[in-house]
């Protein structure tokens, strides 16, 4: 047994034990901390009971609440399924045109087009759908690929060059990069261009560029440089340019031909979001 | 307000405490507090019956308050369609608040507040004119401390019976008439917060439900509440509420001057005062004769032969009393009335009383309250009976068309606050030739919109201006949604993007 005596400089008893003429004060812990301690053994031991605790060899005790964080989560996204489900259903049914023109039904893939285009559209297209360079604007009049209900519900689904097996594919040639043509005939193909959207215009050079026009770009870009929704191909004599409207900008695309890539979402959102987002993004652009 | 100071010497010369430190228990036990402590504890308040003019004035007040309070919920109005027929409704759950004809909006609380302001002026230009008549007759402390002491008298007898009782140890008649009381105090209560409920919610559904736990929580909590402070208020404290707790007795003295009307001891006529026996002279000698009926019958417990004090509500019981007092002694009454400080002095002086009712106070008073009552009056009849908010749309502020045309989205709320569906055309001015579209509609140059009866529409509309290079980067615009004679306008921008290009 340790001797026990009191320390005479703070008057506090020690714990007796002594190393190389050390000696140990007994302090004790204050009570209400010990209180605490027993208190959080008591809850524990509940816990054990009420909740799951121990690891087992298949499996783990279950506890008598049977609690399950995976079985909320699920439970959860039943409720969700139910509350949605009226509202899917009548998406489901619905015909693109009846979603817009009942305004009960449009006000509802307005609401679950805006959320849905904000996780997913507005990356690349912007919150306001506004686009960027090499992303197309939404909200205008101007649409590559179509801007009727069923043409961007079908670009939503399969995507551009997305490697979907019905992708909406276009491919302009890199025409001087991989030097189909002379680079003289690319600066004279780019006043072409330029003259064709109204703008003034080397005429000589522009004279000179006709006839390669017809023959490398009227098969996409129409005769007249109007484009082609078929084949995705942009209209060359209106105000938008989706690489830029000067002409270095003009110019790079008939050297590079670049093509942007938007994913299929066929996977990734139900039939019925797709429709909402569809009838939300024509519904709030400039027609078609 | 002057005071009349009491320049009697205290009955004991302050005694030193210097030779040791006492403590303020030892000192309030000193002083006569059994108890001790810091504060004084409340003397208990045996207001006597009386009977006279300002007594009946002030049944025929507790009547009429406490009908029009307890009466009012259970009018009904008709109003068409789904609306409540409720007079007078709170609906909190509907955001509307209906009183007979008018019907106002939450965001119309200002006519509250002009109401409010109306009442404070109203209280200080009677405060002013003829004292506090408020308190003394007309606020629910008053009324329900009233009609609390009828209680008390019904089953403990008046003044003196009810001091004999609380002085004997408890005893089977003690108790029965004690918890008597209480129970028919807290049966009043009761009737007081569930009267209040039946304001907020449909009356004849919320007595049904309230019975049958399917009311509103709020019903429960605020008839709990309004119970709680009814029986307590009115049963345990009483004057206290008026001394202690309300800022009124306090703001109103800045209110009061030496022409307002109160309750006022003439203290030229009546002293000295002294007792006075049967065909005793009223010769050299004041018409007081010191028989504390004023004292007695008092409900805040004051002496008002002392002068004007703070705890005095002004209800005039003591005026009845005295005059109960004089009349039997064959005196001319109005030894105590209502009077004003300078008609006491006037008349003490020898002077003619005079009542100046038209002061610079009391016209700067009805002055503020004509001009405030007739701003909230003009409110509530001009409110416009729809009326319409645009917001912009933020991103994108404009969108450019391939042909050069510009687009602006905006979101318009329309409020149609009649009680009739209407159709109302909106149009767009401020620029020529613009179309006006709704999300997935075709364009015109107008859109109709239904928006249903008491209902708030909110409208996605696309204004798109035709191509034109010259326009400013910002323009004026306004929006006018209109159906039939009601219309209503807003003041917008419109952005060509110029400045972006």
């Amino acid at each position: 047994m340790a001797d026990r005596e009191t320390d005479d400089v703070t008057g506090t008893e020690t714990t007796g034990h002594e190393w190389d003429g050390i000696r140990e004060l007994d302090t004790p812990l204050p009570r209400w901390w010990l209180w605490v301690w027993y208190g959080s053994i008591a809850f524990a031991i509940v816990y054990w009971i009420l909740m799951p605790a121990w690891p087992g060899v298949h499996g783990y005790t279950k506890g008598l609440l049977h609690h399950s964080d995976r079985a909320d989560v699920a439970s959860d996204l039943h409720a969700l399924d139910v509350q949605r489900g009226a509202g899917a259903s009548m998406m489901r049914k619905a015909s693109l045109e009846q979603i817009e023109q009942d305004p009960k039904l449009q006000a509802y893939a307005q609401q679950v087009g805006q959320s849905v285009f904000g996780d997913n559209c507005a990356t690349c297209h912007g919150v306001g759908g506004t686009g960027g360079k090499g992303y197309p604007n939404l909200r205008d009049d101007v649409w590559l690929w179509g801007g009727s209900l069923q043409d961007i519900q079908h670009t939503i689904t399969v995507g551009v060059r997305s490697g979907h097996p019905g992708q909406r594919l276009s491919q302009m040639p890199a025409f001087g990069r991989d030097e189909l043509l002379p680079p003289a005939a690319v600066s004279d193909l780019t006043e072409y261009v330029v003259k064709l959207s109204g703008r003034p215009a080397d005429a000589a050079a522009a004279a000179r560029a006709a006839p390669v026009f017809a023959e490398q770009c009227a098969s996409c870009h129409g005769v007249d440089g109007r484009g082609m929704q078929s084949v995705g191909a942009p209209n060359l004599t209106d105000g938008e340019w989706l690489y830029g409207a000067d002409r270095t900008a003009i110019r790079g695309q008939i050297h590079a031909g670049n093509g942007g890539v938007m994913p299929t979402w066929e996977s990734r959102l139900s039939p019925e979001t797709i429709k909402a987002l569809a009838v939300y993004i024509h519904a709030n652009a400039g027609g078609q | 307000m002057p005071t009349l100071i009491d320049k009697t010497p205290p009955k004991s010369p302050p005694k030193s405490y210097a030779s040791t430190a006492v403590s303020a228990a030892a000192r309030a036990k000193a002083k006569g507090d059994a108890k001790g402590g810091l504060y004084k504890p409340r003397e208990p308040i045996y207001p006597k019956l009386v009977h006279g003019r300002w007594r009946t004035v002030k049944w025929a007040v507790l009547i009429a308050t406490l009908a029009v309070y307890y009466i009012t919920p259970w009018i009904r109005w008709a109003r068409p369609g789904d609306l409540p027929q409720q007079a007078v409704l709170v609906d909190f759950t509907g955001r509307r608040f209906y009183f007979f004809d008018i019907q106002l909006w939450p965001q119309e609380v200002y006519i509250f507040t002009g109401l409010m302001v109306m009442g404070a002026l109203g209280l200080f230009l009677v405060s002013a004119l003829f004292g506090r008549l408020w308190c003394g007759y007309t606020c629910p402390q008053t009324v329900w401390t009233d009609l609390y002491i009828v209680v008390e008298r019904a089953f403990e007898g008046d003044r003196n019976a009810r001091m004999r009782l609380d002085a004997q140890p408890l005893s089977f008649n003690k108790l029965w008439r004690k918890t008597g009381k209480h129970l028919t105090w807290l049966g009043i209560a009761f009737g007081t917060g569930g009267a209040w409920i039946f304001y907020f919610h449909d009356a004849p559904t919320l007595i049904r439900t309230f019975w049958i736990g399917q009311g509103a929580m709020t019903a429960y909590v605020s008839c709990a509440l309004l119970t709680a402070t009814t029986y307590i208020f009115a049963g345990w404290m009483r004057e206290q509420v008026c001394t202690y707790m309300c800022p009124w007795p306090r703001i109103q003295s800045a209110m009061l001057d030496e022409h307002s009307l109160q309750v006022a001891y003439l203290r030229d006529r009546g002293e000295p005062r002294g007792a006075h026996k049967k065909g005793q002279s009223w010769e050299d000698r004041g018409d007081c004769i010191d028989c504390n009926q004023c004292v007695v019958v008092c409900p805040m417990g004051i002496d008002i032969r002392d002068g004007s004090q703070l705890e005095c509500i002004n209800c005039g019981l003591c005026v009845d009393a005295c005059d109960d007092i004089l009349g039997r002694l064959g005196r001319p009454t109005g030894l105590i009335a209502y009077d004003s400080v300078d008609a006491v002095a006037a008349r003490a002086n020898g002077q003619k009383a005079v009542y100046k009712l038209v002061r610079p106070r009391t016209v700067f008073y009805a002055f503020a309250l004509a001009v405030v009552s007739a701003l909230t009056l003009w409110a509530l009849i001009g409110r416009p009976e729809a009326e319409l908010h645009v917001i912009g749309d933020r991103n994108p502020v404009f969108v450019r068309m391939h042909d050069g045309a510009v687009r602006n989205g905006y979101t318009l709320k329309i409020a149609n606050r009649t009680f009739a569906d209407h159709r109302f055309e909106i149009v767009f001015s401020g620029i020529e030739g613009v179309r006006l579209s709704q999300p997935g509609r075709a364009a015109g140059a107008s859109i109709g919109v239904v928006v249903p009866a008491d209902q708030v529409v909110a409208v996605r509309v696309f204004v798109t201006a035709p191509p034109n290079d010259l326009r400013p980067a910002s323009l004026p615009g306004r929006f006018v949604v209109r159906s039939g004679d009601i219309e209503s306008s807003a003041k917008t921008v419109f952005l060509s993007g110029a400045a972006n290009q």
